[in-house]
């Protein structure tokens, strides 16, 4: 049981009528680890998210969620999940306490335990003093906690969330991480999706870019990095014929090319010793480079490099 | 069954909690007794006394009102985040549906009861036997079961509780367009046809009979087969409907 995987999918598929939204990914994520997709607004993050959390068929193509079929058992694989979505999934008019007693009885647990979980639940997420007051009294912050706990009741072992930071205070935004790192400490499988470099780069063991239905990348934080780094090094040339060489040069590596402003860009790590190596590397003779300029590197970084095409108006990277 | 009661009482409590849903059901009803029995019943002349009459069809419209709530909170389920965990807890959907139609029998058996103390505070005053009020209010609750899945179906089939909420003024139309405020007799003959042969008429003259001890052979069944037919074919419809909106 162990050694299978938590989540593994080959070919999924998925159209809403015309707009193919996923063109068959495979995904393969280990019991116990934290596994974020990343991609921008209409990327298909959450067309996944909704089938390997059973609320959506898709097309074509298979998947296993916690040893079963997210299809034929989807029932079984209900037992063993839970999915937080982008907007809180509690009800307005019931106090915290009421709302997580209640998924507790729909989880089958008794009166007592149901009870008794929840009052866990509450203490667990800072819960406690608002435990009386309805939800609609609750801050953003507040609710997206009681809503991951919610979504604890039934002691999931896969555990969905669909960009749990997003529309989040950066106060907040830490507090959440904080909890999702915290419930990866306990075993779980977490599953998360996310806009935010910065988010899957904290949390997540191994991260799969998604964009426009497809995985153009996939790895660990470490090897994305080596592609993607957090920063950008853009050097501008002397002449076109210095801008030749330089591309030339750097090659694969150069992830930003501008022939009218002769820049190349390259990911640094922005110290230093490193900026003073590379370009005492690329330019010994000290002819070809006139400036450089250090950036921090935004997803629309990693979308141009990765697909050719900029993200639409995706929020930067948050520094 | 567990998980019916429980999305019973979570449903009971949202509308103890919602103040204007709590006013409409209660009040609006005893209003509208106020209005037709001291503002139209000095123009209406049926031969007998008004109050009596209408008390019956006062009833029926409360349970309408009552029922056609159903249509909205339906679709505030549907349309908000909550139904993905519902249905990520693997809740089935008629234990959801069931327990809306149930917290809906529960609220319309108090404002019955309050707009039945309130009919008897204005002077009604039925002859029936005690068995024939039990035997009334059987079908009265029949047919708020029967009204409030038919509600549930136009809860799930539009997709914002905006228009859900239109399912009432649809269907106040049907209980004005009927025997329960004036009789058939004094309707143009065009609305004749119809107002005989719609569902809220057999339910009313049942009603109305059992309460008054008038005769109801005529109309105790074509009321019983309109509820049930309406109710088997309303729940078949959601079962239909929740499976092709949580289908996508």
């Amino acid at each position: 049981m162990s050694d299978e995987p938590a989540i593994e999918a080959t070919g999924l598929a998925k159209s809403y009528r015309d707009l193919r939204v996923l063109a068959g990914i495979d995904l393969l994520v280990p019991a116990g680890s934290v596994f974020a997709l990343l991609g921008p607004n209409g990327a298909g993050k959450t067309t996944t998210v909704r089938i390997l959390a059973t609320l959506s068929r898709a097309d074509a193509g298979q998947a296993r969620v916690a040893g079963f079929d997210v299809d034929r058992d989807r029932h079984l694989v209900r037992r063993r999940i839970s999915l937080t979505g982008q907007f809180a999934a509690l009800d307005e008019a019931q106090t915290g306490e009421e709302n997580l007693r209640m998924m507790g009885r729909l989880s089958r647990l008794s009166r007592a335990a149901a009870r008794q979980r929840a009052a866990e639940l509450l203490a667990q997420f800072e819960l406690a003093d608002a435990a009386r007051r309805r939800v609609s009294t609750y801050s953003g912050g507040m609710r997206r906690r009681l809503d991951l706990a919610a979504s604890l009741v039934g002691r999931p072992s896969v555990i969905f969330l669909d960009e749990p930071s997003t529309g989040l205070d950066p106060r907040s935004r830490l507090t959440m991480w904080q909890t999702i790192a915290g419930l990866a400490a306990s075993g779980v499988t977490v599953f998360l999706t996310t806009q935010y470099l910065e988010e899957a780069d904290r949390l997540a063991d191994r991260i799969a870019v998604l964009d426009a239905g497809r995985l153009v990348a996939e790895g660990t934080a470490a090897e994305l990095k080596q592609r993607f780094a957090a920063r950008r090094l853009d050097l501008t040339c002397q002449d076109p014929a210095a801008f030749a060489r330089l591309s030339r040069y750097f090659g694969d590596r150069a992830v930003h090319l501008d022939p009218a402003d002769l820049t190349v860009g390259v990911a640094t790590d922005g110290s230093a010793a490193q900026v003073r190596a590379l370009l005492d590397a690329a330019d010994p003779a000290r002819s070809l480079i006139a400036g450089f300029a250090v950036h921090e590197a935004t997803l629309d970084d990693v979308f141009l490099t990765l697909t050719g095409h900029p993200t639409e108006g995706r929020p930067c990277l948050a520094s | 069954m567990s998980s019916v009661l429980t999305m019973t009482a979570r449903s009971l409590r949202l509308s103890a909690r919602s103040p204007d849903a709590l006013l409409t059901a209660l009040m609006l009803p005893v209003m509208l007794m106020v209005v037709f029995v001291y503002l139209f019943g000095g123009a209406v002349d049926i031969g007998s006394r008004y109050v009596d009459y209408v008390v019956p069809g006062v009833l029926l419209l409360c349970a309408v009102t009552g029922a056609a709530t159903t249509a909205v909170t339906v679709c505030q389920d549907m349309t908000g985040g909550i139904i993905d965990r519902f249905r990520s807890l693997d809740v089935p959907g008629t234990a959801l549906l069931a327990g809306h139609v149930t917290a809906s029998l529960v609220r319309n058996v108090i404002s019955t009861a309050l707009v039945t103390a309130v009919a008897f505070g204005i002077g009604f005053r039925p002859d029936g036997s005690v068995a024939a009020f039990a035997a009334a209010a059987g079908v009265l609750l029949l047919f708020v079961a029967a009204v409030s899945w038919l509600a549930a179906a136009f809860g799930l089939a539009v997709s914002a509780p905006e228009a859900a909420n239109s399912v009432m003024f649809f269907l106040m139309f049907f209980s004005y367009a009927s025997s329960a405020f004036v009789p058939i007799r004094t309707m143009p003959w065009w609305l004749r046809g119809f107002a005989g042969h719609q569902p809220a008429t057999p339910v009313i003259e049942t009603i109305r009979g059992l309460l008054l001890s008038q005769p109801v052979g005529v109309h105790l069944w074509p009321a019983l087969a309109w509820c049930v037919g309406l109710m088997v074919t309303s729940a078949a419809v959601c079962g239909l409907l929740f499976r092709r909106r949580s289908a996508s």
